[in-house]
């Protein structure tokens, strides 16, 4: 049986599964605990990303345990998506390898609790589109998300004007929906911030996901300017690819998001992971390069 | 009952909207926002429909097709000749508009995307036009099937972008110019060519392209004394059937028939019948139907039309089904072919693969009405683009594009 039907078959059977929606935006969330142990040792959270089901679900799962030996702090969950509008071509790759392995957005809910069960304790952001978060519908996705052990949630193509329907609902199973902001958000950005909760996700520059040599020009000041009106903490993410640029906006952010960079190094490796007597040496690179990222 | 639509959201009922990265939403508010001004200023439409008359040839005309309604038996049948457009086809009455408010906005920059590439060469043309420099996106695949458009592009001075995400098609080009405005937002304008993504698209690329119902509710209040039964229209994104439609929405004794790419056939895995067997969703920018899998991946389109190899379709179509203002039906590449021909061989006239899909539609429709009735079909443009492609088909016993 795959995770898959596992996972429907068990929803059908209890379909409340354990936090139903009795969780509301008073209590504490895990990503904001997260930030203030990290804050009050004076570090910052490092982000990764991965797409889950690339290449398949029990390697996900290890490199999962593996990012969070190197020193991850908060993962985000990538849910593979057949129109990624704003990844590019490294994630865009990711989501296709996975989608051949059929991985849905409820697969993506299993692999989480997965990775809880397999004792991983930091908390995840589930990164998705919108279209899966609505075909699965929205109240059966905010329970199955709080069931299956997911903390926040960011949706790319889910502006402040479109988000109502699912901030109420992420309020109510207390997960924080990452408000985005962009350097051309300008004087949105106070609207954006309003309900914010988690941490406020600034986007390092024009453009889709992918690593870069350099950001927008405006790049501090935009950071500068979000961290005055808010009290979220500040994490900067697309485009980070190296320690250096990790260490570079440590100086003005609480957490760095580092994406492509890292589906980049699995699909290198894949072929090593494929092969069993190189997956247990792949998989320590994997750990090595995030570890590197972490200051 | 039909509303006043789009609502200040952008939105057609529960249709359309704004769904796209943060990074283009002040972009689409300063773009909603000139589209307003400028369509309300007697300079910008004064310069739009001038060049709709002398560079374009507008108007069209609306004949009156007598072999065919002959061939038909039935209901009489004028055509649109949306295909007697400069460049070929109605996609040039939106490129001249959207083109005209990028050089008001002060954008040297152009971009756009293609299926078919009858949107492609429009935005070129109009770019050498208006001096703009410009960029076309266009699937791998799609580039193949219609290398003469291709070829026209550049020879009009446009990059042709090559798109190898995805299906290569006419959805992964739309998703790869929203990536590229995603990073040159500031000093590009989108050229988007149908009736589909995030507000203000729809609603701008709708008023673009109603000069084609505007001018035939007076041609056939001219040459008839009263308005058509029926305007059938082909719909891939919806761009030339809206721009039909609109000025007749209110006009509930006039049916309105959008026909929509049922590829190999609606009982198989190989259409585009977005509003026949779609499911509503939420896809470059805007909820509309849409082809998709329960889990809300979208599913590959298809139709030997480039044109309407699309899965999504524009949300004011969705509007005036679910209202059932419009209704929407499906033809197979057979009949589509079969129509093309037939309207070689009666009119003289080669109609593109698309607007073939329309002609398809009212060959089903003209013997069912009384020949007092009057029929408008929208030929939305010219074959010439697809001959190789029906060669190609033809060669290989019907079994590729």
């Amino acid at each position: 049986m795959t995770i898959q039907q596992n996972l429907i078959g068990r929803i059908a059977l209890n379909p409340t599964a354990e936090g139903g929606l009795s969780a509301g935006a008073s209590q504490t969330n895990a990503i904001e605990e997260t930030f203030r142990r990290i804050g009050e040792q004076g570090g910052t959270a490092l982000i990764p990303f991965l797409t889950v089901g690339d290449p398949d679900i029990e390697t996900t799962l290890e490199i999962i345990e593996q990012l969070e030996a190197a020193g991850a702090d908060v993962l985000e969950l990538g849910v593979p998506y057949s129109d990624p509008l704003a990844d590019g071509p490294v994630i865009q790759r990711a989501s296709a390898r996975a989608l051949q392995q059929l991985i849905s957005v409820r697969t993506c809910l299993e692999v989480a609790q997965q990775a809880r069960e397999r004792g991983v304790k930091m908390p995840f952001v589930l990164f998705t589109y919108y279209n899966p978060v609505l075909q699965t519908g929205l109240d059966t996705f905010f329970d199955e998300a709080a069931a299956h052990g997911i903390s926040g949630l960011i949706i790319p193509d889910l502006p402040h004007e479109e988000s109502a329907d699912v901030l109420e609902r992420a309020d109510r199973a207390n997960l924080a929906l990452i408000p985005l902001v962009a350097p051309t958000s300008s004087e949105r950005i106070e609207k954006i911030l309003r309900n914010g909760r988690g941490f406020v996700y600034c986007v390092s520059s024009l453009g889709v996901t992918g690593e870069r040599a350099s950001f927008h020009e405006g790049v501090d000041a935009f950071i500068r300017d979000v961290r005055s009106r808010t009290n979220l903490p500040v994490a900067v993410g697309f485009g980070i690819s190296s320690r250096e640029q990790v260490e570079r906006f440590a100086q003005s952010c609480d957490g760095v998001v580092v994406g492509s960079a890292i589906v980049r190094k699995i699909e290198s490796l894949i072929p090593n992971l494929m092969n069993a007597d190189q997956r247990e040496d792949a998989l320590l690179q994997i750990r090595k390069f995030v570890a590197e990222l972490k200051v | 009952m039909i509303q006043q639509v789009p609502d200040a959201k952008g939105r057609y009922g529960d249709f359309g909207g704004r769904f796209v990265p943060e990074t283009l939403m002040n972009a689409l508010i300063e773009l909603e926002q000139a589209y307003l001004h400028y369509s309300a200023d007697e300079d910008f439409n004064a310069e739009l429909n001038d060049l709709l008359k002398q560079y374009s040839g507008r108007e069209t005309p609306l004949y009156h097709a007598k072999r065919l309604t002959e061939h038909f038996g039935g209901a009489k049948i004028y055509l649109k000749r949306e295909d007697l457009n400069h460049t070929g086809a109605h996609k040039i009455n939106n490129a001249l508009g959207q083109g005209l408010l990028a050089v008001r906005m002060g954008k040297k920059k152009v971009i756009a995307e293609t299926g078919a590439g009858q949107h492609g060469v429009a935005t070129a043309t109009v770019a050498a036009l208006l001096g703009l420099e410009c960029k076309v996106f266009m699937g791998e695949e799609d580039m193949h099937r219609q290398q003469l458009n291709v070829f026209r592009m550049k020879m009009l001075g446009a990059e042709v972008v090559p798109v190898i995400s995805g299906t290569k098609t006419l959805k992964d080009a739309g998703n790869e110019a929203l990536r590229y405005w995603v990073s040159n937002v500031q000093d590009t304008f989108y050229i988007l060519g149908s009736a589909v993504g995030p507000h203000p698209y729809p609603l701008m690329v709708r008023n673009f392209q109603r000069v084609i119902g505007d001018e035939t509710r007076r041609q056939i209040l001219e040459s008839e004394g009263r308005l058509p039964n029926t305007i059938v229209a082909a719909v891939g994104g919806g761009s030339n059937a809206i721009g039909m439609f609109y000025p007749f929405v209110h006009d509930h004794d006039v049916k309105l028939v959008g026909v929509e790419a049922a590829g190999k056939g609606i009982d198989t895995p190989l259409h585009a019948a977005t509003m026949t067997l779609g499911t509503k969703g939420v896809f470059q920018g805007s909820m509309s139907y849409l082809l998709q899998d329960e889990y809300g991946q979208v599913q590959p389109a298809h139709s030997i039309s480039a044109g309407l190899d699309y899965p999504g379709v524009g949300p004011e179509h969705s509007y005036l089904k679910d209202t059932k203002r419009a209704e929407y039906q499906p033809i197979t590449d057979e009949e589509a072919l079969d129509a093309l021909k037939l309207l070689c061989r009666t009119e003289g006239i080669i109609p593109a693969l698309e607007s073939a899909h329309a002609l398809a539609q009212a060959g089903k429709i003209a013997p069912t009405l009384g020949s007092d009735q009057l029929l408008v079909v929208c030929l939305s443009g010219r074959g010439d683009k697809d001959v190789e492609s029906i060669m190609a088909y033809e060669n290989k016993g019907g079994d590729a594009e």
